[in-house]
C-alpha cells in the first residue's frame, strides 16, 4: 500500500507545484529536527554523566562505605539499601499487581462499571505525583499503621511508628503497581484463546485454567512488569524522602524496621546539602552513573522481553 | 476479552451453577477483592493526605468555606463545629475594638486579594485554563461565599479576633504573598508558591509541548518503518531516566551552561527548572501523542492523499486535527507530571518563594515545598498540616487532570470514529 502512495505522490510533485515540495521538505525537516534534538539531548546527558563519572567509577567505589563525612569513599550502603528497597517492594507489589491484572483480563465482564473503576484507579495511581505517595506513606503507613502497631503491641514505644525500610518499600510498591499491572495485562492478552478453550473443553475449571495454562504462559509478562517496576523504584526519591531514607548510616540495615541509604537520595543530598559540593563532584557523578546504569540496563532487559512477547502475539 | 466468546462465559457459569466448587468460588472472590483494593488505595490516599491537613480548617471559620468548596461535606456539619470553635470565646474580649478593626482589616486583606489575583490572571489564563479553574474556588470561593453565609459577620469577628491576637494560625496568612513557614509569625502565602509552580509548568510545557508533538508527528507520519523502530525506543528510554538524575544534570551542567549563555544573576531559577522538567515531560507527551496519531484510521490518510494532498498536508491538516483529543490528553498528562515533579524542582529551581514574573529568578514549587520542609516539621503543627493541605491540592489537581484526559478524550474519539 505504501508504495502506491509514494508513487502517486512523486508523480504529483514531479508534474506540478514544485514550490509545495520545498515547503513540505521544510516542514518535515522541522519535525525531523525535533526528533534529533530529543535524541541529541539524551545522548548528551548520558555522555556527560559517563565522562564525569568514569574516573571515580570502580569496583572499590561500589563496594566501600562512605568515609570522612561522606566526602570520600564509596556508595556500598546506598546500593544495598536500594536493593533491599526494591526487593521488599517487589514482594509486595508483584502478587498484588498480577492478581489485579488477572481480574481485569479473566474475571471482569465487559462494560462492568467496577472493572472500569478499577482501571480508572490504576491510571490515576500512575499519574499521582510521587511526592503524594510520600505523604501517604507518612500519614497512613507510619502514623496510622505503624503508630497503631506500637500502641497495641509495644505499649506506645516508638518502634514501627517511624520511617523505616518496610514503610518506604510499601509506599514504593503503591507507586510501581500500575507498571506491573499494565505489563502483566498485556502479557495475559497474548495467550491465545484456543489454549484457554482447549483447557476448558477438557473439563478444567476457570481457576484451573488460569493457574495451569494462562499464568505459566504469561511468566515473561510478569517478569517484564517486575523489572520495569524495580527500575522505577530504584530511581524514585520523592516517596522515600520522609518514609525511610537516611542521610548517612555507619552500618547496613539489619531489620525491616531500620532506616536505609538509597542511591537517588544519596545523589540528592550530596549535590544539595554536602559540606563540600565541589570536592565531592566526582562522587556525585559516579553515583549518578551507577544509578543510571542500573535503571537503564533493567529497562533494556524489559524492552527486549517485551518485544519478544509482542512478536509472539503476532 | 470475555465478550468475544460469549459461549465460554455461559459454559463456565452454567457449570458453576450445576456443581458448586469452593476453590473456584474462593479464587474468584479473592481475585476480585484484591483488584478492588486499587480503588480503595485511591480513596485512602485522598483520605489520609486530606485528613492530616484538616487541623488548619479549624482556625478560621472561612476556612470551612474552603473545605466545602473542595470536599463538599454536608452543611449540617457546620453548626456543630461552630459550637466548639475556640475563637468564639475570644469574641467578648475583642468586641470593643471590633467594628473599627473589622472595617480596617477588611480592605486590607481583601483589597490585596483581587490585586494578586489579577496579577495572576494574565499569566495563567494564557495557556492553562485548567489550573485557573482549580485556582478559583480556592481564592475567590472564600470571598464570594462569605457574604452569602448567614453567619458571615460572626465569621468576620472571629477572624478579626484571631488576627488581633496575632495567632499564627489564621486563614489570612494564606493570602499573604510570603511563604515564611518558620518564624515567630509564620506566613503561609500559597500564592507565592502557586506562581512559582505555574511559572515552571508554563516554561516546561512551552518547551516540551511543541518538541514532543513535532517529534511524534515525524515518527508516526513521515519516518520509515525502520527509523520508527529505532526512534521510539530511544525517546522512550528518556522516560527511564530517574528524575533525580535529570535534576542532578540540570543542577550541575545545565545551570552553569545557561548562566554562561544568558548571563542572568541567580544560577538556579524557574527557567532551568522548566528546561529540566521539559526533559521529564517530553517522553510522556511524545508517547501518548504518537499513539494518538498512529490510531487514526488509514482511510483518513488514503482519502487525503487520493485527493491530491501531499504527505505533509495530510499530516498537518488531516491526521493532526483528527488526533487533537489524544494530543490534548498527552499535554494534560504532561502538565500533571511537571506540576507534581518533586526532585527536579528541589534541585534545579533555587527554592526561593519570590513573587515575580521574571523567568530567570528562583522559584519554589508546591511539590518542592513539601519535599524540602516535611522532614523539618513537627507532627500536628500548622506547618505540617499546611504541607499536607498542599499535598491534597496536588492530588485533587492530578486526579482532575487524569479524569478530564480520560473521559473527555474517550468521548471525543468515540464520537469521531464511530458516531459519524
Amino acid at each position: 500500500m505504501n508504495t502506491v502512495i509514494n508513487e502517486t505522490e512523486n508523480h504529483f510533485f514531479s508534474n506540478k507545484k514544485k514550490g509545495v515540495d520545498v515547503k513540505g521538505k521544510f516542514i518535515i525537516g522541522i519535525t525531523q529536527i525535533a526528533v534529533l534534538l530529543i535524541i541529541a539531548v539524551l545522548f548528551i546527558i548520558l555522555g556527560i554523566i559517563i565522562y564525569e563519572g568514569r574516573e571515580k567509577f570502580s569496583w572499590e567505589f561500589i563496594s566501600s562505605f562512605p568515609t570522612n563525612g561522606m566526602t570520600e569513599g564509596g556508595i556500598f550502603p546506598a546500593l544495598i539499601g536500594t536493593f533491599i528497597l526494591v526487593i521488599v517492594m517487589s514482594i509486595a507489589a508483584v502478587p498484588f499487581g498480577t492478581i489485579t491484572a488477572i481480574y481485569l483480563t479473566e474475571y471482569a465482564k465487559e462494560n462492568s462499571k467496577i472493572a472500569a473503576a478499577v482501571r480508572f484507579s490504576i491510571r490515576t495511581l500512575a499519574v499521582v505525583p510521587s511526592i503524594i505517595f510520600g505523604l501517604f506513606g507518612l500519614g497512613f503507613f507510619i502514623q496510622f499503621v505503624g503508630g497503631g502497631i506500637d500502641k497495641t503491641f509495644n505499649a506506645g514505644q516508638l518502634h514501627w511508628g517511624q520511617p523505616n525500610i518496610l514503610w518506604a518499600s510499601l509506599t514504593m510498591a503503591l507507586l510501581t503497581l500500575p507498571v506491573i499491572i499494565v505489563s502483566v495485562e498485556e502479557a495475559l492478552k497474548t495467550i491465545p484463546r484456543e489454549l484457554r478453550e482447549a483447557s476448558l473443553a477438557l473439563g478444567a475449571t476457570k481457576w484451573q485454567t488460569i493457574k495451569n495454562v494462562v499464568l505459566p504462559g504469561s511468566i515473561s509478562g510478569i517478569m517484564t512488569g517486575t523489572i520495569l517496576a524495580v527500575s522505577r523504584g530504584a530511581g524514585e526519591v520523592a516517596p522515600i524522602l520522609f518514609t525511610g531514607a537516611a542521610y548517612y548510616l555507619a552500618t547496613l540495615p539489619e531489620s525491616l524496621s531500620d532506616q536505609f541509604m538509597n542511591l537517588g537520595y544519596h545523589i540528592y543530598i550530596m549535590s544539595t546539602q554536602s559540606s563540600d559540593v565541589e570536592k565531592t563532584m566526582p562522587i556525585q557523578f559516579a553515583t549518578t552513573l551507577v544509578l543510571l546504569i542500573l535503571t537503564l540496563s533493567l529497562n533494556l532487559v524489559a524492552v527486549i522481553i517485551r518485544s519478544r512477547i509482542r512478536r509472539r502475539a503476532k | 476479552m470475555n465478550s468475544e466468546f460469549p459461549n465460554k462465559q455461559n459454559f463456565t457459569k452454567e457449570s458453576l451453577k450445576k456443581q458448586f466448587r469452593l476453590s473456584e468460588f474462593l479464587a474468584e472472590k479473592i481475585i476480585s477483592s484484591v483488584a478492588f483494593l486499587s480503588i480503595a488505595i485511591i480513596v485512602l490516599i485522598f483520605v489520609f493526605v486530606f485528613k492530616e491537613s484538616l487541623p488548619i480548617f479549624n482556625f478560621g471559620t472561612s476556612e470551612k468555606a474552603k473545605t466545602e468548596m473542595e470536599a463538599a461535606p454536608d452543611s449540617g456539619a457546620k453548626p456543630e463545629s461552630y459550637g466548639s470553635e475556640p475563637t468564639e470565646e475570644l469574641k467578648p474580649e475583642t468586641y470593643g475594638s471590633e467594628p473599627v478593626a473589622n472595617e480596617e482589616l477588611k480592605p486590607e486583606t481583601y483589597g490585596s486579594e483581587p490585586v494578586t489575583n489579577e496579577d495572576l490572571k494574565p499569566e495563567t489564563y494564557g495557556s492553562e485554563p485548567v489550573t485557573n479553574e482549580d485556582l478559583k474556588p480556592e481564592t475567590y470561593g472564600d470571598v464570594k461565599a462569605e457574604p452569602t453565609v448567614a453567619a458571615s459577620s460572626d465569621e468576620m469577628k472571629e477572624v478579626v479576633g484571631s488576627n488581633n491576637e496575632g495567632a499564627d494560625k489564621t486563614w489570612s496568612t494564606f493570602f499573604t504573598t510570603e511563604w515564611v513557614p518558620v518564624s515567630e509569625h509564620p506566613r503561609f502565602g500559597l500564592i507565592a508558591l502557586l506562581i512559582g509552580t505555574l511559572k515552571v509548568t508554563i516554561i516546561a510545557m512551552l518547551i516540551a509541548g511543541p518538541i514532543a508533538i513535532l517529534a511524534a508527528i515525524y515518527t508516526s507520519c513521515f519516518a520509515s518503518k525502520r527509523a520508527k523502530e529505532i526512534i521510539k525506543p530511544i525517546i522512550e528510554m528518556l522516560a527511564a531516566f530517574p528524575s533525580v538524575v535529570i535534576g542532578f544534570f540540570a543542577l550541575m551542567v545545565l545551570a552553569t551552561f545557561f548562566q554562561d549563555v544568558f548571563g542572568y544573576e541567580s544560577r538556579l531559577n524557574a527557567f532551568i527548572g522548566g528546561v529540566a522538567m521539559a526533559l521529564a515531560a517530553i517522553p510522556i507527551i511524545y508517547t501518548i501523542s504518537e499513539d494518538a496519531l498512529s490510531a487514526i484510521p488509514k482511510t483518513f490518510t488514503e482519502a487525503s492523499l487520493a485527493l491530491g494532498a501531499s504527505k505533509w498536508q495530510t499530516a498537518f491538516f488531516v491526521i493532526l486535527p483528527a488526533a487533537t483529543p489524544g494530543i490534548f490528553a498527552a499535554l494534560l498528562l504532561g502538565v500533571g507530571r511537571v506540576f507534581g515533579e518533586t526532585m527536579i524542582a528541589l534541585m534545579a529551581t533555587g527554592n526561593a518563594a519570590l513573587l515575580s514574573a521574571n523567568p530567570f529568578e528562583s522559584v519554589r514549587t508546591f511539590a518542592a515545598t513539601i519535599g524540602s520542609e516535611m522532614a523539618e516539621t513537627v507532627f500536628g503543627e500548622t506547618h505540617y498540616s499546611v504541607l499536607f493541605f498542599i499535598g491534597s491540592l496536588l492530588f485533587i489537581f492530578s486526579f482532575a487532570l487524569n479524569a478530564v484526559a480520560e473521559f473527555y478524550v474517550k468521548g471525543k474519539l468515540i464520537k469521531k470514529f464511530q458516531g459519524k
